[in-house]
């Protein structure tokens, strides 16, 4: 008896010694350089840019290289790397000139050539880059910072698709790198962006080390988007691999980490209830959520079953569902993006009612048999979950018969490649979401390609839409190139290519007290932020 | 004994096959196209298709397997298709975080629950042994990851006493090391108490009806060393087993904890690679957790010898 007590007794008091050790040490000794902590929304696990279109890779890729051109919170196209250019009379021939002093991270200068060899291996795999070098005849270095390219006919979007804003971006590396085959990963990462990527501290799954890189030339204008002077302020960056958002949210709250790219819609109101945490919405452009339907099979192989689905389908009631509160999306009818240069409500305006009226005579008139939709249903993103729920429901209402089928986002992305019947391990129509800045035009948006066997999941096929399409591309006017791409809104909803069903914003949390400075832009940028304390 | 472990550890090679060819098989015939994830959400059709040609999953299911298993034999597990790193590096990077919150989980579940079934055994039916019994239901019940987010919020957000997340090797300093090791092992460790006390106080409650004990104490030994010297040695058979299947299923079953605090370990590093479906990475850490739990099997054996000298192989 008293032996037990005694025993009890000790382990009583060891358990509450341990909390008082604990506490004497939690203090930790000063950093002597700046090291910004920052929670990604995804973990770092390829590390070249071109072969994926992950957009944790390119976010990698803006931190360590650079590009010839740049988007500005204007969208204006501005030089970046590029010190002057000029495109000769007949539009066929482009000469581009590199800034001075120009660096890799392994010390050596940055040449014509090294950008000749970027380029073509960014146009081996990007959908605009392909588009660009057909219509290039030669590049060639006249020097070792000048560079030409020669067109076979004139072409529009020669400067916007070397300053695409994101996946693909055409980021600039060392020739040696460039050369690597496009299918083949790239295995030394050099640039000659504002950060350097410190690979011996990479560990996949735990942290990614950048260390700021001293030799940068930043341009002289002030920092703007994806544009302007690139000034890393701080020392070191951690994109620390956090997969559970609760543990990202406390961490931050704790001041165990300064910036959270992508906190989840529903934890928001517990960020916004910490005084020290701050929301900020570095993408004012936002996003957008795209229902897309599959040409090849029955019922969406069918125009009037596709314009009875657009019919259906309205904006609101999916914005609602997923995001909430309204502060934090926007029903839009422009298709390439509200506030963008070709933001129309011409046809689009058909995705802000529902008019199952519509629906069900079109379905009527198309002979529409009860066909099922297989309704791919993503279950583990928050930004999706809950897509597929209302889609089906808008549909049913709509007359449409619709199965819906769950499962997890990676066997959804595997399985859309699919191009059997539905009964066969294919599909009918699934909702995914684009970051604005990959769709703001006709030629890098990939839900207006309808090029048949070519064109992406779905496999629209329509030879007006590619007749438009390269209209627009080859158009060096600008008021005719935004014709065209009202042009190419009105068809795409004609024909049906997709349904764009609401804009919404992902705002970035980061702490008020310890990080200044962060801008704007189509991705995460961590140059022009400075940060307090160690 | 030595021919007993030769004789056990040859019979872990066939095991090993078996396991390999299931989750070989098993991987490439459930849904999930690794080409698909690695190329990105914007990727077109074609280059989704350039990507599986060069991992080599176009080729015909016995000719990976063929070449899959020549490497195999050779040591070497592969690549990981996203990190462009070796499996086994990926596999080491990833070990030490889960052996430290493994080991520091079972030093605390074995310092708690032990001492907690005796006593629960020896004052059956009492208030004591009623804590410990409520205490073990409330261990099994309580899910893990509520359990975790409750001490986060309380000793690290509120009180500040212990990091809200993340893992320091101990190669940084003991301190740093023990610090964040604290909450995840006492969160994990719940379980393993509720679980080890009650078999820890079953086990003991068989021993004490029996008649060396009951002469033991007529002999009059204290009440100390009738529990330790010959109730608890004899019921420790049951509670070792138990305990080695505990650390068995801790080596691979820690990935909850692992996500909640944030430590980079073995656990973390399957979940990421079932989701990005990276076959080599699976394929070589279900392996090593199917040696893990052969060796643990082993060594459970291997101990009845030392605590019941009956036992003999």
């Amino acid at each position: 008896m008293t032996w037990g007590r005694s025993i009890a007794r000790r382990l009583m008091v060891a358990a509450a010694a341990v909390p008082l050790i604990a506490g004497l040490a939690t203090a930790t000794p000063a950093a002597a350089e700046t090291t910004l902590r920052v929670v990604m929304h995804s973990d770092l696990k390829i590390v070249d840019p071109i072969w994926t279109t992950a957009y944790i890779t390119r976010n990698h890729g803006y931190m360590i290289y650079d590009t010839l051109f740049a988007m500005d919170e204007k969208l204006n196209v501005t030089p970046q790397m590029i010190d002057s250019w000029k495109v000769s009379d007949d539009k066929l021939t482009y000469t581009f000139t590199l800034r001075d002093g120009l660096m890799w991270h392994d010390g050596k200068p940055v040449t014509a050539e090294d950008c000749i060899a970027s380029i073509k291996r960014w146009g081996a795999k990007d959908s605009m880059g392909q588009k660009l070098l057909s219509f290039v005849t030669e590049m060639k270095a006249a020097d070792d910072k000048t560079f030409t390219m020669k067109l076979k006919s004139p072409y529009g979007l020669v400067l916007l698709s070397l300053a695409k804003p994101s996946s693909n971006v055409p980021f600039m590396m060392p020739k040696r790198i460039a050369e690597t085959p496009p299918g083949d990963q790239i295995s030394e990462y050099v640039g000659s962006g504002p950060f350097m990527f410190k690979q011996d501290e990479w560990k996949p799954g735990d942290k990614t080390v950048y260390l700021k890189f001293k030799d940068y030339k930043p341009r002289s204008e002030p920092a703007s988007w994806a544009a302007g002077g690139k000034v890393a302020k701080v020392d070191r960056v951690e994109w620390i691999s956090m997969p559970d958002h609760q543990t990202a949210v406390n961490a931050l709250v704790a001041g165990e980490i300064d910036i959270q790219e992508a906190p989840p819609h529903d934890l928001l109101p517990i960020l916004q209830g910490s005084s020290d945490v701050l929301l900020h919405n570095n993408n004012p452009l936002g996003n957008q959520y795209m229902f897309r339907m599959n040409w090849l099979h029955p019922p969406f192989n069918n125009q009037k079953v596709r314009q009875a689905a657009i019919a259906a389908l309205a904006q609101e009631p999916f914005l609602q569902a997923v995001i909430g509160n309204p502060e934090y999306y926007k029903v839009c009818a422009a298709m390439f993006v509200c506030d963008t240069p070709f933001a129309f409500t011409e046809g689009g305006d058909k995705l802000l009612k529902s008019d199952f009226e519509k629906s069900k005579a079109l379905l009527k008139e198309a002979g529409y048999d009860g066909t099922p939709v297989t309704l791919m249903h993503s279950t583990d993103l928050q930004v999706l979950t809950n897509l597929a729920p209302v889609a089906a429901d808008l549909l049913r209402k709509g007359g449409f018969t619709v199965d819906v089928q769950s499962m997890d986002w990676q066997t959804l992305v595997s399985r859309r490649s699919k191009k059997e019947a539905p009964a066969e391990g294919g599909w009918n129509a699934f909702l995914t979401s684009w970051v604005a800045a990959d769709i703001l035009n006709p030629i890098s948006a990939a839900g207006y390609n309808t090029d048949c066997e070519k064109s992406w999941f779905g496999w629209p096929c329509d030879e007006p839409m590619e007749k438009l399409r390269n209209d627009f591309a080859t158009e060096t006017d600008e008021a005719k190139q935004k014709n065209l791409a009202k042009q190419i809104q009105v068809r795409a909803m004609e024909i049906g290519t997709h349904a764009h069903v609401g804009q919404w914003y992902q705002p970035t949390a980061l702490r008020s007290d310890k990080v200044e400075g962060m801008l704007n832009g189509p991705a995460p940028f961590f140059w022009n932020i400075t940060k307090k304390g160690g | 004994m030595t021919a007993f472990i030769a004789r056990r550890l040859l019979a872990t090679i066939p095991v090993l096959v078996m396991v390999a060819l299931f989750v070989f098989l098993m991987l490439r015939l459930t849904p999930g196209d690794p080409a698909s994830i690695i190329a990105g959400d914007n990727a077109s059709p074609a280059q989704i298709d350039d990507i599986r040609e060069r991992l080599g999953l176009n080729a015909p299911l016995p000719t990976q397997l063929w070449i899959w298993s020549g490497k195999l034999l050779q040591g070497d597990l592969g690549e990981s298709f996203f990190f462009k790193k070796k499996v086994t590096e990926l596999i080491q990077q990833r070990i030490e975080p889960t052996l430290a919150l493994a080991t520091a989980t079972m030093i605390i579940t074995l310092v708690v629950a032990i001492p907690l079934g005796v006593l629960a055994a020896y004052r059956q039916g009492g208030w004591l042994d009623r804590i410990v019994m409520g205490f073990s239901v409330a261990g099994f019940s309580v899910p893990v990851f509520v359990l975790g987010y409750l001490l986060i919020y309380v000793f690290a957000v509120e009180l500040k006493w212990f990091p809200v997340q993340g893992y320091r090797s101990f190669t940084d300093g003991f301190w740093p090391f023990l610090h964040r090791l604290i909450l995840p092992s006492l969160t994990l460790s719940v379980i393993y108490i509720a679980l080890i006390a009650r078999i820890t106080r079953a086990s003991v409650i068989d021993i004490l009806g029996e008649d060396y004990i009951r002469t033991a104490k007529a002999k009059g030994l204290t009440n100390r060393t009738v529990l330790i010297r010959h109730a608890l040695r004899n019921a420790a058979v049951p509670i070792v087993t138990i305990v080695g299947i505990g650390v068995a299923l801790l080596i691979g079953g820690v990935v909850v904890t692992e996500s909640v605090y944030n430590i980079p370990g073995l656990g973390r590093l399957t979940v990421d690679a079932v989701l990005g479906r990276d076959f080599p990475t699976i394929q070589a850490v279900i392996l090593v957790f199917s040696f893990v739990y052969v060796l643990i099997n082993l060594l459970i054996d291997l101990s009845y010898t030392l605590l019941d000298p009956r036992i003999r192989y």
